[in-house]
């Protein structure tokens, strides 16, 4: 049995579930259910009173022929499928979505931190950070929601710690100092809405070079 | 078009002929019996019922072009929605478990999906799915409780205000930030998350005894 014990907060799911949830944070929430039962159960929770919605609703009506075009449409090919990601290694399948199927591409911060990023735009930024046993990952602040999700080893910061399945979700009130645990290295997949502000590891000029 | 029921019939009874019948004498137990929408779901995943099929889709085209249509999208293109989603649930029915989906559920997902796909270039971002026993057979007492957990739910949909049943609709929708969920009205989706945990973990079991014999 997993031992997760920090979870997607339920307001998430419920946005997972009715699809309003951006990429890099949808990607997080797709790799801890892929990861944790209970979630998967609160996730399919909510799909179920999104389906109550929808059969509560009102109906409008359809056009005269949808009905016998769709009819007939049953025996064509079906439409081509979009093949489900599967895990590879410690990377669960969302994680190999957004990695395209290939290895990480690592690149250093310094201090033996290296990060790779999967996603960055307007809407946030994700990325798989490696941190060294012991090591501190750099001390940030951020604005808006920040996730982080534990694929391997361990982090522990002010609130806790964190092992594999494990997720935290982290606010602008909170200042942490997360530490990567003994034994093996901790990865984790990043998520972040705003870009961070990383104050000891690097000069805030370099932050555009490094994409944070 | 119509639908040539006779041969429909007949042509299912080639495809998988066991499996129906073995599900099909599942389908009530004490008296209980499940719902309409998901007698007609399993007689499209089992058989590829054609005349269930058109049953689903006059129950939910209507619902589905209805409720895309509040989500802020025009007529014409709720129903190139409808037309692929219902052509989805044809041609994924292999994927529906009533042991932890509602037809309507399932559906929602679906039109999640695709309406995201549409937007998005990259697509959502999927759960990996569960692994699936062929040989799993269905549990005629979970499928039941996962319907009346549903029904309870759609009722207190029911008993809401006016006021916050139109917050729930809209979360649903996705008209809401997540600010506004976070401060939205719950349901009660405890139950069903207890009953869907209880045939996940079960799952779980049987695939790790046919793992470790
Ligand atoms: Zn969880």
């Amino acid at each position: 049995m997993s031992n997760i014990t920090h979870h997607i907060p339920e307001p998430m799911l419920a946005a997972y579930a009715a699809g309003t949830l951006p990429p890099v944070f949808e990607t997080v929430v797709a790799t801890h259910v892929s990861m944790c039962a209970a979630c998967r159960a609160g996730m399919q929770a909510h799909e179920i009173a999104g389906g109550a919605v929808l059969e509560a609703g009102d109906g409008a009506d359809l056009s005269d022929a949808l009905k016998s075009d769709v009819l007939a449409l049953l025996d064509g090919p079906a439409p081509e499928d979009r093949p489900a990601p599967k895990r590879k290694g410690i990377y669960p399948g969302p994680v190999m979505a957004a990695l395209k199927n290939r290895e990480p591409r690592w690149k250093s911060l310094g201090m033996g931190v290296r990060q790779s990023i999967l996603m960055d735009g307007p809407d946030g930024s994700l990325r798989l950070l490696h941190i060294p046993p012991g090591r501190a990952v750099p001390d940030h602040g951020h604005n808006g929601i920040e996730m982080t999700l534990v694929l391997q080893g361990s982090f522990a910061d002010e609130t806790g710690t964190f092992g594999v399945g494990d997720l935290e979700v982290a606010d602008e009130e909170l200042e942490h100092t997360p530490v990567a645990g003994e034994g093996l290295p901790c990865i984790c997949l990043a998520a972040t809405d705003a870009p961070l502000r990383f104050r000891t590891l690097m000069p805030r000029l370099l932050q555009p070079l490094f994409r944070i | 078009m119509t639908v040539d029921m006779t041969r429909d019939e007949a042509a299912a009874r080639t495809q998988r002929p066991v499996r129906f019948v073995k599900r099909e004498k599942r389908t009530v137990t004490d008296g209980q019996e499940i719902s309409d929408q998901t007698v007609w779901m399993l007689a499209v995943r089992d058989a590829r019922d054609k005349a269930a099929f058109a049953r689903l889709f006059d129950f939910y085209g209507p619902r589905l072009k209805g409720f895309v249509m509040r989500g802020g999208m025009d007529a014409a293109l709720a129903e190139e929605i409808v037309q692929d989603v219902m052509l989805t649930v044809w041609h994924k029915a292999a994927q529906f478990d009533p042991e932890r989906a509602q037809v309507s559920g399932w559906i929602y997902q679906i039109t999640r999906n695709r309406q995201i796909d549409t937007i998005r270039r990259t697509g959502r971002a999927m759960p990996e799915e569960l692994k699936h026993e062929d040989e799993h057979e269905p549990d005629a007492g979970q499928v039941l409780a996962m319907e009346q957990e549903a029904g309870k739910l759609k009722q207190a949909l029911g008993r809401l205000k006016p006021d916050q049943r139109a917050m729930i609709e809209k979360a649903y929708l996705g008209d809401l930030t997540h600010q506004e969920i976070r401060e939205q009205t719950g349901l009660p989706l405890g139950t069903i998350k207890s009953r869907i945990r209880l045939g996940l973990e079960r799952l779980r079991h049987e695939l790790k005894e046919l793992r470790e014999p």
